[in-house]
């Protein structure tokens, strides 16, 4: 099977929108187990009580506004060199999506730091550079909507969002860089989770579920972005 | 499973509040993002339909 046919909007139009179905159904189970698992089998957390649940949403949107801003970047990056026009539609469809998850990882932060740590919000460089994350989110999407030709608005965004990742890896170690309030990582690559193993499932429920997620709303906006933009070609007049 | 009754759930142990104030919070942006993206979508499709750009010709 040749992949790359799939690289132009016309061929990929029709794909997207038999993933579609599959995506949004895997992330509506993952999601149902992963709320019946951190719900119902995983134990009250012995120090944070029953405050620690917001876990289970607010590691997976934090993840995913992370990983989205990467994959974003990416196609963006892909776009600005090689002129394909599906790389550019790919990076706009992630960011709205990828500021959403920014912003939510912001908001339980901010439910969990209260009863945490006293406070809704603290200037530590966890959460100040997931807050930039949120901005540059923002800006590439301001800046994309500022230009009116699209294809130049795709380059200059292009340049912004390639530009902000390096603040992804500075989220990433801020909290092992600095003395921060966040705690550190309760999952890493490099050694054992430190977390029950009901919670830990739950978690990474959740985090499928978002990242299905993810993938099922991006590519239902790329689809809308790519009839908005060739709505006048032949292919598009041909549909059924 | 350590809950009770309903109402032990709900209270979430003292921290209800923040608990649910982040699942619903959670669970309305996300409606409203596919709802939004939806009909999105579908006026995308509604101005590319043959019939529609047949109108703006005319």
């Amino acid at each position: 099977m040749n992949f790359w046919k799939y690289s132009s909007p016309q061929t990929f139009y029709p794909l997207a929108g038999k993933m579609i179905p599959v995506f949004a159904v895997l992330a509506f189970i993952f999601g149902i187990g992963g709320l019946y698992v951190g719900f119902f089998v995983a134990p009250t957390d012995f120090q944070q009580g029953e405050s620690y649940r917001i876990i289970f949403i607010h590691v997976p949107a934090a993840w995913m506004s992370m990983f989205t801003y990467l994959v974003m970047a990416f196609w963006a990056g892909i776009g600005l060199i090689f002129n394909t026009r599906l790389s550019s539609m790919m990076a706009r469809a992630l960011a709205p999506t990828g500021a959403l998850m920014t912003f939510l990882a912001l908001w339980t932060g901010a439910l969990w730091g209260k009863p945490t740590w006293g406070t809704w919000w603290v200037w530590d460089a966890r959460l100040t550079s997931e807050l930039i994350l949120l901005f540059l989110y923002i800006g590439y999407m301001s800046l994309a909507a500022a230009i009116d030709d699209v294809r130049r608005a795709d380059k200059a965004s292009a340049v912004l969002a390639l530009v902000g990742v390096v603040n992804v890896p500075i989220i990433y170690y801020s909290v092992k860089w600095w003395n921060t309030l966040h705690q550190g990582a309760s999952v890493s690559l490099t050694r054992a989770p430190s977390m029950a193993e009901s919670m830990l499932l739950g978690m990474l429920l959740m985090a499928l579920a978002f990242w299905m997620y993810t993938i099922a709303v991006s590519l239902m906006r790329v689809r809308a972005i790519i009839m908005e933009r060739e709505r006048a070609s032949a292919w598009v007049q041909e549909l059924p | 499973m350590q809950w009770g009754s309903v109402s032990e759930f709900l209270a979430m142990g003292g921290y209800g509040l923040y608990v649910w104030g982040s699942y619903v919070v959670t669970a309305v942006a996300l409606g409203v993002e596919v709802y939004l993206v939806r009909s999105r979508a579908r006026t995308s499709i509604a101005a590319a339909s043959p019939r529609a750009t047949g109108r703006a010709r005319r």
